[in-house]
């Protein structure tokens, strides 16, 4: 059994990878510049956490577990919906104006929270229980994964990639570039709510500091580092960025400031990210 | 018949008057030519027959199974309708392969059948892409990537292709062979509205031209009598 502390990043990183891959879609894939991921991810937690504490009964494993997954999905559900409120609108926005439009509204969504007693404002959210284990990460995480891959590998992935090189070449082949803007922010804002449930029962004490916009931009360092359009990259991203700060404690206060530099070094020598637009199981393509 | 009829277009930039009232037509089966200098709103008439663009005042139609207002539909409805737009710059998508790119050409068709006959046409017309099928779009040559850009207009079946400058910055050996290839796209039986800064390889190529000057049609007229016309020639042949 591996040591309780290395467990728990590593479950941290199965989370930050959701994220990640999820940012992704909208970011890389889609070529929008969302700076919402966190409050979709807070909407995900405290929704999951609300079902989880106050409708969840308290019976045998089979119940518990069950409960989980309803959670689970009440949160992806509840910031999809969210998804698509704010997309609708902003998405008609393009590039800096959208960053803070979202940007605006991750911080609303906190504010919303710190105010609403019922989830303990400021105090936090606690005894929400510890479900999240490796297999409702990891496995969440293969799912996201495998939805993510099959629609931007196909027909309609292939519009968004469209969207992101030459919005107006896309609406002059018939492409409805609104609506895929929109299909793929409310796609990525789901998993990233389900991310928010499985952080609620990982860490099982929410608070809203936890999803500041620094916590955005984290995500949005992930998905540049990683490779925009790369899921593969965005997973090793999310790994490097989650177990990097841990690894550096040694260094005491210079861990930030090491942690700072080689970020700044990687972007600086490849630019592209670590995998460029290349997936691990699309390795060739285009280069025949 | 007459395919597309535009009278008194207006188009604006903001404060600035693109295009002052323009009509004219596009009779079926034929090549029509739009040649005029930079900023004489070639590009700008083109988006908008497209719906990337709205027009301010005047109207546009396209007659085929019904008349169809353009002016008031949105660019995704209007590939529908069979009118297809082949942008200026090429605009490919360098990051998709050349089969990605022309798959997502027929995004609008759903008759998978058709979609593979098309593809089977694009190739008989310009086989280089067939070469490059796997290639990613970004590494092709310009010419290439023009051929590209025109198969993946066609993949989406158009009754009207509307061409925004197919010769920009191409190697004179391949603007030749896309040039070709454009008559017979046309004997096939596709209407086009070619807009091209190359007055003289233009008016070669097509049937009837109208000239453009800062948004204005100055001169129209069949193709071969545009050529003979002095004012023409003077302006945009070169030739004084």
């Amino acid at each position: 059994m591996i040591d309780p502390y290395f467990q728990l990043i590593l479950l941290r990183c199965g989370v930050a990878a959701i994220m990640a891959v999820s940012l992704n879609l909208i970011n890389g894939f889609t070529g929008q510049f969302s700076l919402g991921h966190a409050g979709f991810m807070a909407i995900g937690a405290y929704v999951s956490a609300a079902v989880s504490v106050f409708l969840a009964p308290h019976a045998g494993e089979f119940v518990t577990q069950v409960w989980f997954l309803i959670a689970l999905l009440s949160g992806g559900i509840a910031a999809g919906l969210m998804g698509l409120l704010v997309g609708l609108p902003t998405l008609r926005l393009r590039g800096d104006y959208l960053a803070i439009a979202t940007l605006g509204f991750a911080v609303i969504i906190r504010v919303v929270i710190l105010n609403l007693d019922v989830v303990g404002g400021a105090r936090g959210m606690t005894d929400i229980p510890e479900l999240s284990n490796g297999y409702w990460i990891f496995g969440t995480l293969a799912i996201t994964v495998w939805i993510i891959n099959n629609l931007v590998y196909s027909i309609k992935g292939y519009a968004l990639t469209a969207i992101s090189e030459d919005e107006i070449a896309t609406a002059s082949i018939g492409i409805s570039t609104t609506k895929y803007k929109v299909m793929a922010f409310v796609v990525g804002a789901f998993f990233a709510g389900i991310g928010g449930g499985l952080y609620a029962h990982l860490e099982s004490y929410l608070n809203t500091n936890s999803f500041t916009f620094l916590r955005s931009f984290e995500f949005v360092a992930m998905v540049v580092l990683g490779g925009m359009g790369s899921i593969t990259g965005s997973i090793v991203a999310a790994f490097i960025l989650t177990i990097l700060p841990e690894a550096l404690r040694g260094f005491d206060q210079y861990r930030m400031i090491i942690y700072s530099l080689m970020l700044i070094v990687l972007m600086l020598t490849r630019p592209t990210g670590i995998f460029g637009r290349r997936e691990l199981w699309r390795w060739n393509r285009g280069k025949t | 018949m007459t395919l597309l009829s535009i009278r008194n277009l207006h188009v604006h930039y903001g404060a600035i008057h693109a295009i002052k009232g323009i009509s004219l037509d596009v009779n079926e089966g034929e090549i029509v030519t739009l040649i005029g200098s930079n900023g004489a709103g070639k590009t700008t008439l083109l988006r908008t027959i497209s719906g990337l663009l709205r027009p301010s005042q005047g109207t546009i139609e396209y007659n085929d199974d019904g008349l169809k207002p353009l002016h008031r539909m949105k660019s995704h409805e209007i590939v529908r309708c069979g009118v297809v737009q082949s942008p200026e710059g090429r605009m490919i998508f360098n990051t998709l392969t050349v089969e990605e790119n022309l798959l997502l050409g027929a995004y609008s068709q759903k008759d998978a059948a058709k979609i593979q006959e098309s593809r089977e046409m694009v190739f008989t017309l310009f086989p280089r892409l067939k070469e490059r099928r796997r290639q990613v779009g970004g590494t092709l040559s310009g010419g290439e990537q023009q051929m590209l850009a025109i198969g993946r207009a066609l993949m989406a079946r158009p009754k009207l292709l509307l061409l925004d400058e197919p010769s920009l910055g191409i190697a004179p050996a391949l603007v030749q062979q896309i040039f070709t290839t454009l008559r017979q796209i046309n004997k096939r039986g596709v209407t086009i509205l070619l807009v091209e800064q190359d007055a003289y390889l233009a008016l070669e190529t097509a049937n009837r031209g109208y000239v453009l000057e800062t948004g204005k049609i100055v001169n129209e007229g069949a193709a071969k009598e545009l050529i003979a016309n002095p004012a023409v020639q003077q302006a945009y042949l070169g030739m004084a």
